[in-house]
């Protein structure tokens, strides 16, 4: 019951939402609220060794399930907290309020629903149902501000993204069809049971559909093309759902495919398919921060290279275990809901993302501007932070397994990307402002934001939970390693 | 099903995947936006036409569903959503914008075709035990290469969304004839899911035409990246 409660509390606000804007943000809040609690008691059940089930079967969760819903479930809250002051010092910028004000919060918990779907339907149609209708109801989100260019940015958003959704349906339609021959249910456990009596013909080109179909949803490369638009022209709190939890889905799929291919003995390395893919996003996305102009795009280059660094340690990871794989991209989440929060507070201030105009945000708005230092640095994969431990770990487990060759351009990459991103973030940060200082009201509830976006991002860097290790291990130990 | 009656489904299925390809390559090519909405029509009922052959042949009242659900969705709902959400006066006008002229587009339409047979073949070989795949899963592929490629080629939001909407019949086109028992949730959530999609998308048209006075979405090229 649990678990459909958690998909039930957001649909509810979603309706409240419709039905009066005044109540939605509260609404909106109460769900979130009600969701994270439901979904860290569920965690701790699936920690504590459960695999939980209802709705006959219809919602289950497992370890990875639970880390992404943990996810999707926290910063889900913080988005709320953040849309509250967001979106009204966005609207003292305008005359009048803007015209998707209403739809937001409808849209917003309803997006909400479709990713706290992902890891908790059963049956993988439906999964690739739930990830298709999560670009769907966050298209007019995207969209939000109702310019030339967020409209342009949506729709590239929605025909990319939905090309990519219709060839990984495919592949979903070939596994269904092995899966069900090989006498199992089409879920995760029916999928790496059936996995080695698979033809391996079925299981490849399931997979390849796959990689390309959610690669264009995850932002790998060569399919990144509408991630920078989408993110430079949403919401900030909408950017910190699509970078820290939507792209993130997309990725959930290409990782929990890994196990069912390295299973079937007619696919010789499935690893190199993964280093592959995932060292070209990431070598591509490092080369693009050296060139961005706006600062949101700089963090969203920053997530298609995270995506890639992911995607690379799975692949470096098979040999030995993928402890890495599973921090970097819980970490990934924290770290860039909060530097999406940062950035999109910069906007409040300087009134502009163009990285040239800004300089100084340390002088002119402080708490601020160290956010946006620090999330610059956490991105970077610099210690204290998660992802340093994250980044640290992947590495590690790549010269571990004698992956030299691929660990060695993913650390050339990593640096160029810590390079390219110290060097714009220090640029807005530092230094005296062009224009004479002008006291700016910061929206305390986006500041409060901030705040608890802060907390994970730093403690995880150096102290994880018992419960939560226990998370990681066991997630981990189903992407295939020892955990 | 005794032999005879199969190589008879055989049959209607090949007339029905070749009525699905034509009317493919008809997206591609049509100039008129209003003609372009009819094939895709026609293409749709096509695929309703090929899943109902396949449900008779299987004995699969899946398959009966995947028929009714393709015939009300796409052939009906769609094409109603849309004049709803994007408005008649959009996708009445004449479309004549077009990156590829029609001779080139067709010529690239037939190698897509050929690269369409020849990437079904390793997958042909791993299932033997599906009469129909022979038929349906290169034509799928196919029409999910001439969607992909009518997204590419076209400048027009309508015809990129029904672009979208052939890729989407192409990929049920392959599948139904390997997968016949999908269950019921799936199938009553891509009932829902396609109507959603085009009325999100039909809307998302209707607003860059208010916005920006036209829906030439190829053209929308405000946010590239600076060099």
């Amino acid at each position: 019951m649990d678990l459909a409660l958690i998909l039930i509390a957001p649909g509810i606000a979603a309706l409240m939402a419709l039905a009066s804007s005044r109540i939605a943000p509260w609404a909106t809040l109460a769900a979130t609220l009600i969701a994270l609690g439901l979904a860290l008691t569920s965690a701790l059940r699936v920690a504590r060794g459960a695999v939980l089930s209802a709705a006959q079967g219809g919602l289950s969760l497992d370890a990875l399930g639970a880390l992404y819903l943990l996810l999707v479930a926290f910063v889900g809250v913080t988005a709320a907290v953040y849309s509250m002051g967001y979106l009204h010092a966005r609207m003292a910028e305008h005359t009048e309020v803007p015209p998707r004000y209403r739809q937001y919060y409808p849209l917003f918990n309803i997006f909400l629903v479709t990713m706290l779907a992902v890891p908790l339907v059963s049956n993988l149609a439906v999964v690739w149902i739930a990830i298709e209708l999560t670009t769907i109801f966050s298209a007019f989100l995207v969209a939000y501000e109702d310019s030339a260019e967020a409209l342009e940015a949506a729709w590239k958003y929605v025909a990319l993204t939905s090309m990519g959704a219709i060839i990984a349906l495919l592949g979903v339609l070939i596994l269904y069809y092995g899966v069900t021959r090989a006498g199992q249910p089409v879920t995760w456990p029916g999928l790496i049971a059936a996995a080695p009596a698979l033809e391996p013909a079925v299981l490849l080109v399931a997979f390849v559909l796959w990689l390309i179909g959610f690669g264009a949803k995850a932002g790998l490369v060569p399919l990144h093309t509408w991630l920078p638009d989408a993110h430079s022209q949403a919401p900030a709190s909408i950017c910190a759902l699509l970078s820290g939890v939507e792209t993130s889905a997309a990725l959930y799929m290409l990782l929990r495919i890994y196990p069912a291919l390295a299973a079937n003995p007619g696919i010789a390395r499935p690893a190199l398919w993964y280093l592959i893919a995932g060292l070209l996003t990431v070598g591509v996305a490092a080369f693009l921060l050296l060139q961005v102009h706006d600062f949101k795009r700089l963090f969203a280059y920053s997530t298609i290279e995270h995506m890639g660094i992911i995607l690379t340690a799975c692949g470096l990871g098979a040999a030995l275990h993928q402890l890495g794989t599973v921090y970097q991209f819980f970490a990934h989440a924290f770290a860039k809901s909060f530097c999406f929060y940062a950035a999109g507070l910069a906007t409040v201030v300087f009134g502009t993302q163009e990285i040239a105009a800004v300089r100084g945000l340390i002088s002119r708005a402080p708490p601020v501007g160290w956010a946006f230092i620090i999330g610059a640095i956490a991105i970077a994969g610099a210690p204290p932070f998660a992802l340093f431990i994250s980044e640290f770990e992947i590495l590690r487990t790549g010269f571990g397994a004698g992956e030299y060759f691929a660990t060695g351009l993913l650390v050339a990459f990593i640096g160029l990307a810590f390079v390219a991103i110290l060097y714009h973030a220090g640029r807005i940060t530092f230094g005296e402002p062009e224009e004479a200082s002008q006291k700016v009201r910061l929206p305390g509830a986006s500041l409060a934001a901030l705040a608890i976006a802060f907390a994970p991002l730093f403690v995880f860097g150096f102290y994880l939970p018992p419960p939560l290790a226990v998370l990681l291990h066991r997630a981990a130990a189903l992407l295939g390693g020892t955990g | 099903m005794t032999e005879h009656a199969l190589e008879i489904a055989r049959a209607v299925d090949g007339f029905v995947a070749a009525l699905f390809v034509v009317f493919g390559l008809g997206v591609i090519v049509t100039r008129q936006m209003l003609g372009t909405l009819y094939l895709f029509v026609l293409h749709a009922l096509a695929l309703s036409a090929s899943a109902s052959v396949l449900a008779f042949a299987y004995a699969s009242p899946h398959l009966g569903w995947v028929a009714l659900i393709t015939f009300s969705t796409k052939a009906v709902a769609v094409p109603l959503v849309l004049r709803w959400a994007a408005g008649s006066e959009i996708y009445q006008r004449r479309e004549v914008d077009q990156v590829l002229t029609i001779p080139v587009s067709l010529l690239i339409a037939a190698g897509l075709a050929l690269v369409a047979w020849v990437a079904a073949n390793p997958l042909l070989q791993a299932i033997p035990d599906r009469p129909f795949a022979g038929i349906n899963l290169p034509t799928g592929l196919m029409s999910m290469f001439f969607g992909a490629f009518t997204v590419v080629v076209r400048r027009e939001g309508v015809a990129q969304l029904m672009g979208l909407l052939i890729m989407e019949s192409g990929a049920f086109f392959a599948s139904i004839s390997i997968v016949s028992n999908l269950s019921v949730i799936a199938e009553v959530a891509a009932a829902v899911d396609v109507p959603i999609a085009s009325l999100v998308i039909g809307l998302l048209i209707r607003n860059i035409h208010r916005v920006t006075g036209t829906t030439r979405v190829g053209a929308l090229a405000v946010l590239r990246e600076r060099h």
